[in-house]
């Protein structure tokens, strides 16, 4: 800029426009954090704004796509008259259950996988070859075994997580910077103060990656088991409402599974914070 | 056996370390062979050599690291080692590093004594990384001190630091060795840095003690010997 400064006439035209540029090239870098924190709320605010415009205007019809309000009124009476509640209530246990039970038994799985040798030569190749198969498709078998009650929900839930955890969880100790572990043999620690001061903590980001994942999974194989032949819980919710064509509990209860899709990798990131605060990629400072 | 043996036997009988035939090899490529090394307390040697050349294999088998496949190493039950790297552990504040290791109600309290001591008193909540490359490797000193080691073994501890914060360095450690007077032996490429802190520069090569220099004497002469020895210089030419 100094040079173009220096240089006379005709070029200070020149260098009027590149100023100008230059301000547009301000003026969008200083659109705050705040502001782009607002827009990326704006913009889907703005989609359901349009939905429900479109509907009312009777562009869409009720039985494809109901409005926004419509959804939200059915959501109000079946929570003052109706069962969602209570459904609600079904769905989450199955799904707290599953994942306890699951990620207990992929954790504790990659504990073993994850420090001996010996583990990782039994038990590994059957992990990963039970794994290959898409666990959805194991649901008719499952019926076979435990019906269609709590059991078979429950089952598929926390077959779903397992495999996530597992997995990341011996990744995770795999993972651990092998001159550290050198450090607690200097240090003296002993193998449970190892495992507890350095192994632990390094395998973490691993791990709460492996919870993410299975959070997702989770989800999805609690949705296939509901819809298929449960008394109660959204999904059942759902299927009873094709019966009657209510479209507007359908699409209810599809936001409903996305709002605790959401909020359950919100869970996720908060504890990323909380626990990584340390990790440069996590940690929201000290 | 060699000349530094015979000046370690006119010292008072205190060793920290007292190394015999030692051999080590890995797989069919013997590393060390035939070594001897005695290092008295409070006493600060320095090992030279080219790389390769075994320095690290040594300080390793006497950390007790690695194997040894022949000869005797009596060392105190635990010394504490310094690396090139901090090794400090991300997710824990300073002091919980600097006391990793440490049992006891006081843990905390001698942490922070020895964080005072390498000019990091005030820093005891904060994250490893906030920390610049010499601070880090401070921090990694106290917690190598804080286990009052009879024998300090420190294997290129200031190579990745810059010029300036490496002579601070220097001075802290002299600092600490003499309040603290463990044995020290210092790895190290660097032949002012041996010369600046060693009272006994050994130099190694073929697997064995080649040269032994004790300090304090013309430090010029000693350069040139030393480079001399390493294969940088001819002979007893001036630096």
């Amino acid at each position: 800029m100094s040079n173009i400064d220096q240089t006379a006439g005709p070029i200070e035209l020149a260098q009027a426009t590149t100023d100008g540029h230059l301000n547009g090239a301000d003026r969008r870098h200083a659109i705050g954090p705040a502001t782009l924190q607002a827009l990326s709320w704006l913009a889907p605010a703005l989609l359901v704004v349009i939905w429900e415009a479109l509907a009312q205007g009777g562009y869409l019809s009720p039985q494809v796509l109901p409005a926004p309000s419509k959804i939200l009124r059915t959501a109000y009476k079946l929570t003052t008259q109706g069962t969602l509640l209570n459904d609600l209530g079904v769905s989450l246990l199955r799904a707290t259950a599953g994942f306890a039970i699951g990620g207990a038994i992929g954790f504790v799985l990659g504990l073993l996988v994850g420090f001996s040798r010996l583990a990782e030569a039994l038990i590994d190749r059957s992990i990963q070859m039970i794994r290959a198969i898409p666990f959805l498709a194991v649901l008719p078998l499952v019926i076979v075994w435990l019906g269609v009650g709590e059991a078979e929900k429950v089952f598929l839930v926390a077959l779903g997580v397992t495999f996530p955890i597992y997995i990341n969880t011996t990744l995770g100790i795999r993972q651990v910077d092998p001159k550290l572990i050198e450090l607690a043999r200097v240090q003296g620690l002993s193998p449970l103060a190892l495992i507890r001061r350095i192994i632990l903590p390094g395998a973490l980001p691993s791990i709460l990656t492996g919870v993410r994942y299975a959070l997702a999974t989770a989800w999805l194989a609690l949705v296939v088991a509901e819809t298929i032949g449960a008394q109660s819980g959204l999904g059942f919710l759902a299927m009873d409402a094709r019966e009657f064509l209510r479209t507007d509990v359908i699409v209810l209860t599809i936001v409903i599974y996305a709002l605790i899709g959401v909020l359950a990798d919100l869970i996720a990131r908060w504890l990323e914070r909380r626990l990584l605060a340390w990790h440069p990629n996590y940690g929201a400072g000290r | 056996m060699s000349v530094h043996e015979a000046a370690a036997a006119q010292r008072p009988a205190d060793p920290a370390v007292i190394v015999n035939g030692l051999r080590r090899a890995y797989g069919d490529r013997t590393v060390i062979q035939g070594l001897d090394l005695r290092i008295e307390r409070g006493e600060f040697v320095a090992l030279l050599g080219e790389s390769g050349c075994g320095k690290t294999t040594l300080l390793r088998a006497l950390a007790g690291l690695d194997p040894i496949q022949g000869g005797r190493i009596i060392v105190p039950k635990r010394p504490a080692v310094v690396f090139q790297e901090h090794r400090l552990l991300p997710w824990d504040s300073l002091w919980r590093n600097v006391a990793l290791g440490l049992d006891g109600p006081d843990a905390r309290a001698r942490a922070a004594a020895a964080l005072a001591e390498v000019g990091l008193g005030d820093r005891l909540d904060d994250w490893p990384r906030n920390l610049s490359g010499g601070q880090a490797q401070r921090v990694a000193l106290a917690r190598a001190l804080v286990q009052q080691p009879q024998l300090l073994l420190l294997d290129e501890p200031f190579a990745a630091l810059d010029a300036l914060t490496r002579i601070r360095m220097h001075a802290l450690v002299r600092e600490l060795v003499a309040t603290h007077r463990p044995g020290v032996l210092l790895v190290t490429h660097d032949v002012d840095e041996a010369i600046a802190l060693a009272d006994r520069i050994l130099v190694m090569r073929g697997g064995r003690i080649a040269f032994a220099h004790r300090a304090h004497r013309d430090g010029l002469v000693a350069r040139g010997d030393l480079l001399a020895e390493l294969g940088v210089l001819a002979a007893h030419a001036p630096a």
